[in-house]
């Protein structure tokens, strides 16, 4: 069996725009998921509404493409119901951080056994390129013409502070360390939060000077620091710069988890 | 024959209690309907407590008390809200210890606080010696039903001790008779 | 044997619920239904069941909704503003024709209003307070008895007709305690589930698909986007649409007869009052305290999908007169279905007819 396996081939192509990073992130997943032994049938993707939400419905298990935000409040529903079911949740940062953001904070500190696969874009991608809660200071979006004003979420540090049992920060760049970190995530019992930073040439790259594809995947890795370097430079009281963010494992523990298969 | 029952007093003396209690023995003992409401909100953390009870033979339809024809009251608070205008043909049962008016209609005065505490040691009881004076006064619910209804709703090892506070009551009913205005 | 309890409206609810077999409760708290959830709290894991308080009352609908494609019979219960809350996902229950059962013990509204006092103000947004058409059910206890035995049968009705059904009593209803006879046993009739080979929302002939619980390997996808008899997302073309939307219409009003529950009293008067919920209690006083047989009475425990055929039971019916805790909401109703002139009675402030208000009203000269 390959990861190919799990495509619901009849709904392909997708509908992503060219040069997404999104079906590189399900692909990852998909690979890491492809490790597990899972059984199809006992497996269930879920997901709110955005870009990222249309993964579920290209993926041949059964999978509930909820209303936008919800998705963590549906999956929790179909957990705690039936805790044989292994659970997977697809997200934007849009539809987690913004209008799910509630949710979002709420199934971390139940640390229910699922896992989810955000993937952050900066930008809600699907209604045409609209500021969302992680675009950066400064950055264009059809809704902030004049720069960001706002600070933005880390959804991370969110997720730890929140209780997530297992928490990693990858990009669309790197796929062996994005498809690992989604495999521990599986693996680990309680609320598994994997960030996948990924580009969208469409609405983010071609406003915010971006003008191939690869260039904003060039800026996804060179601004990607390793959490054991950040400490490092920490250590040595080197500068971070404002615009670098974190990749890694951020957090691995075993907080009571709520609805582990017994 | 329908029957409306107002009580009152101040929180924390068990005034809803006592209205549960009494439907309790009169549809689970007595084999006859009962409808109880009481006030929620915020208002029914102080001041006067208030809960109501119908008793009927048939089943009840209109399920709000509005001419009440018997009082259980237990505290001056509850007596001016909601026992001072009871009609000169009701009946009310009154804690003396802790109501000092008297009404129109016909009453029982029941120093039920009084004997909870310095006879049984509990003033917590006081609502079921109530409860034992307002049968006796009544005759709305028998002996048994309350003492059953009673038993199924305090609290594992006071059985005892409300037992006792309910034949309390009805001994004090029936020694201080009832008066008129 | 039949057992006789006095219960509180929301504890025979909880109880009607769990004899019904309801395995899973998400909700939060809110007056005056907040016993509902208490009560489910205490019993539901004792009996393998989940509860689980969400964070909202959006959570709570989608975590039953969630809960629902596992297969479980699964319930969540608010009042007024957690019912404006739960607009969003109540949608995708219909759209998804995903069997649940949200129970409203309603309070005065807008907004705020009055947490602890009846209304019936929720009887059109029940049925409309989510975007876009959809046909939902809609039933009304009026006693604790009718808590008990309607929260039941809410349960076979969101199965057997896959849609959210609603049992929308009111503060009167819920907190009241009184004599309830529990029968021997409720009957549960099992949600069909989706034959091999067929389409995932293939209807059959009452227009209904079969159900494709999770986790059984009919790999269904459902998505609260317009989609296909393979459960697939097609937001364009509009036949697909306007075929989806009539059905999940279609599903419920044709069967409306069937759906309907009433009771018919006095079919020969002129005068005949039409109620539900709490006002029911008072209408029945008056027709007690009568005892003639010149004053009709319709008594609705299905409001949607509206029993109109109720209504034309009553031949020499010269007016329609209507109390409601609300301003008129279900008179209106009765309006489009009738040529004969409608009273609306309507009662604001939390408290219930009086029977001289509705004595009253009978004798005025219209």
């Amino acid at each position: 069996m390959t990861y190919e396996d799990w495509f619901r081939k009849d709904r392909l192509p997708h509908i992503y725009c060219a040069g997404c990073g999104n079906g590189t992130i399900i692909n990852c997943t998909l690979a890491a998921i492809d490790q597990m032994n899972w059984n199809k049938d006992e497996t269930v993707f879920i997901s709110g509404i955005g870009c990222s939400s249309r993964a579920p419905g290209y993926i041949v298990t059964d999978s509930l493409h909820t209303t936008h935000g919800r998705a963590l409040a549906f999956a929790t529903g179909v957990k705690l119901a039936n805790p044989k079911l292994n659970v997977v949740i697809f997200t934007g940062d849009g539809d987690l951080a913004a209008i799910g953001g509630n949710h979002f904070i709420h199934a971390c500190r139940r640390n229910i056994d699922i896992t989810v696969i955000c993937m952050n874009n900066q930008i809600y991608g699907m209604t045409g390129g609209q500021g969302s809660p992680t675009t950066p200071k400064g950055c264009f979006s059809t809704t902030t013409p004049y720069g960001s004003a706002e600070s933005p979420f880390d959804l991370c540090e969110l997720a730890i502070a929140a209780g997530a049992n297992y928490v990693a920060r990858w990009t669309s760049y790197h796929v062996k360390e994005l498809e690992k970190a989604v495999k521990v995530g599986l693996e680990t019992p309680g609320f598994s939060f994997i960030e996948a930073m990924t580009q969208c040439p469409t609405n983010f790259g071609r406003r915010n000077k971006f003008k191939e594809v690869l260039d904003q995947v060039e800026a996804l890795k060179t601004h990607a620091l390793l959490k054991a370097k950040r400490d490092r430079m920490i250590e040595q009281g080197e500068n971070i710069p404002d615009d670098f963010f974190i990749i890694g494992e951020l957090i691995r523990r075993n907080r009571p988890a709520m609805g582990v298969k017994t | 024959m329908r029957h409306e029952i107002r009580f009152s007093g101040f929180g924390g003396q068990g005034i809803i209690l006592s209205a549960v209690i009494l439907g309790r023995a009169a549809v689970m003992y007595d084999n006859k309907f009962a409808v109880q409401t009481q006030v929620y909100g915020p208002e029914a953390r102080g001041g006067a407590s208030m809960s109501a009870l119908i008793i009927d033979d048939d089943p009840i339809l209109f399920p709000k008390v509005t001419n009440p024809d018997i009082f259980m009251i237990m505290s001056q608070e509850g007596f001016e809200k909601y026992g001072a205008n009871a009609p000169e043909s009701a009946v009310m049962v009154l804690d003396s210890s802790l109501v000092h008016s008297r009404p129109k209609c016909t009453y029982y005065e029941i120093p039920a606080t009084q004997e909870a505490k310095q006879t049984l040691g509990r003033d917590i009881v006081a609502n079921i010696v109530m409860l034992g004076a307002l049968i006796t006064a009544t005759k709305i619910v028998g002996e048994p039903a309350l003492e059953k209804a009673i038993l199924d709703s305090v609290p594992k090892g006071t059985e005892a001790l409300n037992t006792k506070a309910m034949k309390k009551g009805i001994e004090l009913a029936a020694q201080s008779g009832s008066k008129n205005p | 044997m039949t057992k006789i309890e006095f219960w509180q409206g929301n504890t025979a609810c909880a109880e009607g619920a769990l004899a019904a077999g309801c395995q899973f409760f998400a909700g939060y708290p809110i007056t005056p239904s907040t016993e509902v959830a208490e009560h489910i709290a205490a019993k539901l894991p004792k009996r393998n069941g989940v509860f689980v308080q969400m964070e909202d009352e959006i959570a709570s609908m989608a975590a039953i909704i969630g809960a629902s494609w596992t297969g479980a019979r699964a319930m969540t219960s608010t009042s007024g503003p957690g019912f404006s809350l739960m607009m969003e996902n109540i949608g995708f229950a219909a759209m998804t024709e995903t069997p649940c059962v949200i129970v409203n013990v309603q309070r005065g509204g807008p907004s705020t209003g009055q947490p602890t006092m009846a209304a019936q103000g929720d009887m059109m947004q029940c049925r409309f307070g989510s975007h876009g058409d959809y046909s939902i059910i809609a039933l009304a206890p009026a006693t604790v008895q009718e808590m008990y035995e309607l929260t039941a049968k809410s349960f076979n009705l969101a199965d057997q007709y896959r849609v959210p059904v609603f049992l929308m009593a009111d503060e009167i209803v819920g907190h009241m305690r009184e004599r309830i006879t529990l029968p021997d046993k409720i009957e549960q009739v099992p949600r069909r589930e989706l034959e091999k080979g067929v389409l995932p929302f293939h209807p059959n002939e009452n227009l209904i698909p079969g159900f494709a619980t999770f986790g059984k390997g009919h790999g269904v996808h459902v998505t609260g986007l317009t989609h296909d008899e393979r459960g697939y997302p097609c937001t364009t073309n509009p036949n697909v649409h306007a075929h989806l939307v009539k059905r999940l219409v279609d599903k419920i009003e044709n069967a409306r007869t069937a759906i309907a529950d009433y009771d018919v009293i006095n079919p020969d008067a002129e005068k005949v009052f039409v109620s539900y919920g709490a006002p029911v209690r008072t209408v029945q006083q008056v027709l007690h305290d009568r005892n003639t047989e010149d004053i009709g009475f319709l008594r609705l425990r299905t409001i949607w999908p509206f029993a109109e055929d109720a209504l034309k039971k009553f031949k020499n019916v010269r007016e329609f007169l209507v109390p409601e805790l609300n301003m008129g909401q279900i008179a209106r109703e009765i309006e489009r279905h009738v040529n004969v002139p409608v009273i609306s009675l309507p009662k604001l402030g939390g408290d219930l007819h009086l029977p001289e208000e509705l004595e009253a009203a009978l004798v005025v000269n219209r």
